[in-house]
């Protein structure tokens, strides 16, 4: 049986670490020194089972699995990550031309003292926060106002880290009647422009041409278990055997891991994730994040900015595999 | 179109045409004005000066590098059915004498979609417009991105698009027509930052297809949903040009935004 969402794949760890919180509760109330003694036993021994499934489980997670993870409710979004990572964050949310999208944000703040801006796609917690950030679906406004923060960062020399997680770009009739594709487009183009230099962290979902929109950068890097693809792997299961079901063999057709994009050359680094994944343990992910992002822009800002531009470029001439 | 010999059916209006007369007006159907799609190497034949096309890169091929299902086959189908060896033709050609560094895509190709090879063959294109300071002219007909190698597809989005940044920042003209069906990752990338975006009547244009949208929960649509004429309303692009009038266009916009460019004819005094 293969699950559809993180919920019901981790569905048995968590009833295992909910047997344990009780467990807990129970020693605790427990004034028989006898019943105390084998409860803790017992506990130990839950925990010991806990501990190996979760190792076993996250040293080995097939591609659809980190499709998963990668989609847990429970991992740290861009927002978690700024709060963490960075200074005083001042969030702007105009895109200066019809609308403010909450699926994108960004703004000015700073990397441990270095002025820095920030773009980042935001999913929601709750239902209404679900709604707020449209599942994670940027629209157009998204693009046009990390745009409208490139030239902002250009014109103050602020580096820029954009924090890629998303399932793909709106594609609802009301982002194809304002360009959707046109946003995108520009924004990667833009990208482009910049003397200033660009790293992108892909924390979760990287979706396609909603993902490539905010990091056509001089670095990319992956968090261990997110994912980057072409296309969601649903979407691929439908198109190529008309069988969205099929999403798990698509992901492993894909090659949409971590793993497999640093082997193809697409990324720079895979920072590796706490024990258990990064919804686990969210500051850790976060100081790893931190340390990796400090380690690219000390190097990138010893370029002069012609020779980020152009870094940039070759990053990304290279890419293509072929014969001639 | 069904049918062979002297007579086609449209496959738009249904109704049967004269063959040869269907080719003089440039697979336009003379009953609804539908555009057909056609090939490469037709296009390249209506557009520019007679003779004047001269081909480079044609030996790019991609491999499998992801070792993706059925690809392989895929692709040497699509070989076998088009002559080519990718969904993108391009090279140097000239309208009026004016040359011009060309990019023509081939839907018969895998849907036009864009792979390690198309995607090498348009920064080809535009760098080439680039380093000898002539105008860029991209026909656009892709499904999107190939799926099939995945990644590699992807990052084609983002260096094609960075070959038009340089052209933009250099001077150098680009003009993208959008033909049938110009989609998803080619329309969210190079095609959408073209100086001038010229499209046919009809053509789909659109970001999501169908099954992805079916896929992502949209809804009902509007009826020209992704339409050259529903981007065109919308300020998407900027003129819905007929099939035959296409080459005169260009021709005019070559010169009037190429006009700086040592190699390009001027336009004449009248």
């Amino acid at each position: 049986m293969i699950a559809r969402d993180f919920n019901e794949w981790e569905k048995p760890l968590r009833e295992l670490e909910e047997g344990l919180a009780k467990l807990q509760q129970r020693i605790e109330r427990e004034r028989d020194p006898a019943s105390k003694l084998e409860a803790e036993a017992a506990l130990e021994e839950l925990t010991r089972r806990r501990d190996n499934i979760v190792a076993a489980t996250y040293s080995n997670l097939s591609p659809w699995e980190k499709v998963l993870v990668s989609r847990a409710p429970t991992r740290p979004y861009a927002l978690d990550y700024i709060s963490t990572i960075f200074g005083a964050y001042v969030e702007l949310q105009g895109d200066r031309r019809f609308g403010a999208d909450h699926a994108i944000i960004g703004g000015p703040t700073s990397l441990d003292g270095q002025p820095v801006l920030v773009v980042g796609h935001q999913k929601g917690r709750n239902i209404q926060e679900r709604q707020l950030r449209n599942f994670g679906y940027a629209r157009p406004e998204g693009y046009r106002k990390a745009i409208r923060l490139f030239d902002m960062a250009e014109r103050f020399r602020l580096p820029v880290i954009t924090l890629v997680d998303t399932p793909g770009a709106d594609a609802s009739v009301e982002a194809e009647s304002r360009g959707i594709s046109e946003a995108i487009a520009a924004s990667i183009a833009k990208m482009f422009e910049l003397t200033v230099p660009i790293v992108t962290v892909i924390i979760g979902e990287g979706g396609s041409g909603g993902a490539i929109g905010i990091a056509a950068s001089n670095r990319v890097l992956m968090l261990e278990h997110s994912i980057y693809s072409v296309i969601a792997p649903e979407g691929c299961a439908a198109i190529l055997w008309r069988k969205a079901e099929m999403g798990p063999q698509a992901a492993q057709a894909l090659r949409l891991t971590a793993e497999s994009a640093k082997e193809l050359g697409m990324v720079e680094e895979i920072v590796e994730e706490p024990w258990g994944g990064a919804q686990r343990d969210p500051a850790a992910a976060a100081a790893a994040v931190k340390l990796a992002l400090m380690k690219h822009l000390a190097e990138l800002t010893k370029l002069k900015p012609e020779a980020v531009r152009d870094d940039r470029y070759e990053r990304f001439r290279r890419i293509g595999v072929f014969s001639s | 179109m069904t049918g062979d010999g002297a007579f086609l059916q449209c496959s738009n209006c249904k109704k049967i045409l004269f063959t040869a007369e269907f080719e003089q007006l440039l697979h336009v159907c003379p009953h609804c004005g539908f555009h057909h799609r056609i090939g490469a190497p037709t296009r390249i034949e209506i557009t520019f000066d007679p003779g004047s096309f001269e081909e480079f890169d044609r030996d790019l091929r991609s491999g499998n590098p992801l070792d993706f299902p059925d690809y392989t086959e895929k692709r040497e189908a699509a070989e076998a059915k088009t002559g080519g060896f990718d969904s993108v033709v391009s090279g140097i050609a000239s309208i009026d004498g004016s040359p011009i560094s060309v990019a023509v895509a081939d839907f018969a190709f895998m849907g036009g979609s864009m792979g390690s090879v198309a995607g090498e063959k348009i920064t080809r294109t535009l760098e080439r417009a680039l380093d000898r300071r002539i105008p860029a002219v991209v026909f656009c007909a892709s499904g999107g991105a190939r799926m099939q190698e995945g990644l590699l597809s992807l990052m084609q989005m983002a260096k094609t698009t960075a070959a038009a940044e340089r052209c933009a920042r250099a001077g150098v003209p680009y003009i993208a027509v959008f033909t049938d069906p110009t989609m998803a990752g080619v329309l969210a990338s190079y095609a959408s930052v073209a100086d001038v975006i010229l499209a046919e009547p009809k053509a789909m244009v659109g970001f999501a297809g169908l099954r992805v949208s079916k896929q992502a929960g949209v809804g009902k649509v509007p009826d020209d949903f992704q339409s050259a004429e529903f981007a065109l309303h919308h300020g998407m692009l900027d003129r819905v040009v007929p099939r035959k009038e296409l080459r005169s266009v260009l021709n005019a916009l070559v010169k009037l935004l190429g006009g700086h460019l040592a190699g390009v004819t001027k336009v004449s005094k009248k």
